[in-house]
């Protein structure tokens, strides 16, 4: 296995009796970003949560199979979730910055996690905004409330926050389905260049944004991955009738 | 009859049912003030009650009932911000906690000359605490201790699911989460709770007639010793709050003006409980505002 990126080996996950993601295999690799595609209630948005053990939250949930990530299985009862938390960013469908300031918002995450140093949150905070093409439009209001900000604001500032623990990996959940088209564009333009440096996973509804976003694409249907390959290939010419069938539209 | 006609009536019902409301409220205020308020001077506040002469004050009450909300306070919010947390956030969903609801609900809707009794007989005579301040907090911390749990518990489970996810996300532990990010975004309505307890604490009489007693020793207010008998700080004490005084006078009362010191007494218990509010409103909203950045 190559060492950069997330592995997903038989993973199912239940609620109560009823099996919602059905024994997945998945290789995602760093510096890709990859789409995951289906009608709602397929199970992409479940499975997602699952990569960084989110589900945990939700009492009568119960996830069997291996995630791999740096030579460890997450599922492991060993694994600290905390840490492997940070590892893990994540962005939801809606904005949801901390009722805090611009600048606690950032330096919120790597202050618990040690870094005490005035200069270096300073810093951090910086590159983060930076990173998230959002320095320029807050530098001279990073104290005031990270509410005042548009809602595409706010998304690229939770974008900032799960970049400024150091990840490796960047679950998206969605994350421009509530944006306007122009803050929308300049989320996909965010993730485009993020995947130099990260692995991006991004549940999306919307075949043009995966189509124009994503290196891979992987279609679910009834809690099943029906087809994983290149995007390019996914979106010309699917080798299953399923997936030819969903992505023109002629169902879900 | 049109929908019109019946949208009219409707809207002068609830308009008429408003006025009406705040005209009890403004009336019953007003009584109170108008009767009282003459009869209140800085040496009624300060000076100690006469039984039989005329002329008595009020100090020393008064100072019992801020420090009975004190006492009452400190006891309750811990207690009761903890075990919300714990409803809320840590506590399964199944029959035990169930029953732990069904019983925190049942102690807030106790009669409280019950309470009262049960503190008599536990507290002051069986833990022989005695008529005292402690006694009195204690049977307090009965209504408050569920109330303050209660009003926790959904203000912590009304912070949206998002807010407590992105915090996990970062890789922050439970608690961090709870203290740092719920806690906050939770704080007004845990504050309103606080209010309402506290002005239960102001108000009640029937628990602590058997419990922090219906007299005051005689308190040397230059003496801040909490271990001495005649210190005002002595939790240890019998003292006679506002509430009961009022009560105590009203029906036994000997000295002659006992009517117009019960007037007084009355006003300047309502004007308390109104301080108390604001300052706790405007505190409250500092902090916040403080705590979330925002305007």
């Amino acid at each position: 296995m190559p060492n950069n990126g997330l592995y997903v080996r038989d993973l199912s996950v239940y609620y109560g009796k009823k099996q919602a993601v059905k024994e997945i295999n998945l290789d995602f690799a760093a510096k890709e970003v990859t789409a995951l595609i289906g009608p709602s209630g397929c199970g992409k948005s479940t499975f997602l949560r699952s990569l960084n053990r989110m589900n945990d939250l939700i009492g009568d949930a119960r996830i069997t199979g291996e995630i791999w990530i740096e030579d460890k299985n997450i599922n492991d009862p060993s694994v600290d979730v905390v840490l492997l938390r940070q590892k893990i960013g994540m962005v939801w469908q809606r904005p949801n910055p901390f009722h805090k300031s611009i600048y606690e918002n950032i330096a919120f995450g790597p202050r618990y996690h040690g870094i005490k140093n005035k200069k270096q949150l300073n810093e951090i905070v910086e590159t983060s905004l930076r990173k998230a093409a959002l320095w320029e439009e807050t530098k001279d209001r990073l104290h005031q409330s990270a509410l005042s900000l548009s809602g595409g604001q706010q998304q690229r500032l939770c974008i900032a926050r799960s970049l400024a623990v150091k990840p490796k990996i960047i679950l998206m959940d969605e994350p421009a389905s509530a944006l306007d088209p122009v803050s929308t564009a300049k989320i996909e333009e965010l993730i485009s260049e993020l995947k130099q440096d990260y692995c991006i996973i991004i549940v999306t509804h919307n075949m043009h944004q995966a189509a124009r976003i994503s290196d891979k694409t992987a279609f679910f249907f009834m809690g099943e991955l029906v087809e994983f390959d290149d995007t390019q290939k996914m979106f010309t010419n699917p080798s299953k009738k399923q997936t030819d069938d969903y992505i023109s539209g002629r169902f879900g | 009859m049109s929908a019109k006609l019946a949208n009219r009536i409707a809207t002068v019902v609830i308009i008429a049912v408003a006025i009406f409301i705040v005209a009890i409220l403004a009336g019953l205020l007003g009584y109170i003030l108008v009767r009282g308020l003459g009869h209140v001077s800085w040496d009624f506040l300060t000076s100690v009650p006469q039984s039989i002469r005329e002329g008595g004050g009020i100090g020393p009450q008064l100072f019992n009932s801020v420090f009975l909300l004190v006492l009452t306070l400190l006891i309750t919010v811990p207690l009761g911000v903890g075990a919300g947390i714990y409803m809320s956030e840590y506590a399964k969903a199944n029959r035990f906690t169930d029953f732990i609801r069904l019983v925190v609900e049942v102690l807030s809707s106790f009669p409280s000359i019950v309470v009262g009794l049960f503190g008599l007989l536990v507290l002051v005579h069986y833990f022989g605490l005695g008529y005292s301040l402690f006694a009195g907090a204690l049977a307090l911390t009965v209504f408050n201790l569920p109330l303050m749990v209660r009003i926790t518990e959904q203000a912590i489970r009304a912070v949206p699911k998002e807010q407590k996810e992105a915090s996990l996300a970062l890789g922050l532990s439970r608690w961090k989460t709870i203290t740092s990010i719920m806690l906050p975004i939770a704080m007004p309505n845990i504050l309103t709770g606080t209010i309402l307890a506290s002005g239960r604490v102001f108000g009640e009489a029937a628990a602590l007639l058997f419990t922090a007693g219906m007299s005051s020793p005689r308190l040397d207010f230059t003496n801040w010793n909490p271990f001495s008998s005649n210190s005002p700080l002595n939790p240890f004490r019998p003292a006679e709050t506002l509430a009961v005084h009022i009560w105590k006078i009203n029906s036994e009362g000997l000295a002659p003006d006992a009517a117009e010191i019960a007037a007084g007494a009355s006003a300047v218990l309502v004007i308390v409980v109104l301080l108390f509010n604001f300052t706790a409103r405007f505190i409250g909203g500092y902090i916040h505002r403080k705590f979330t950045a925002s305007k």
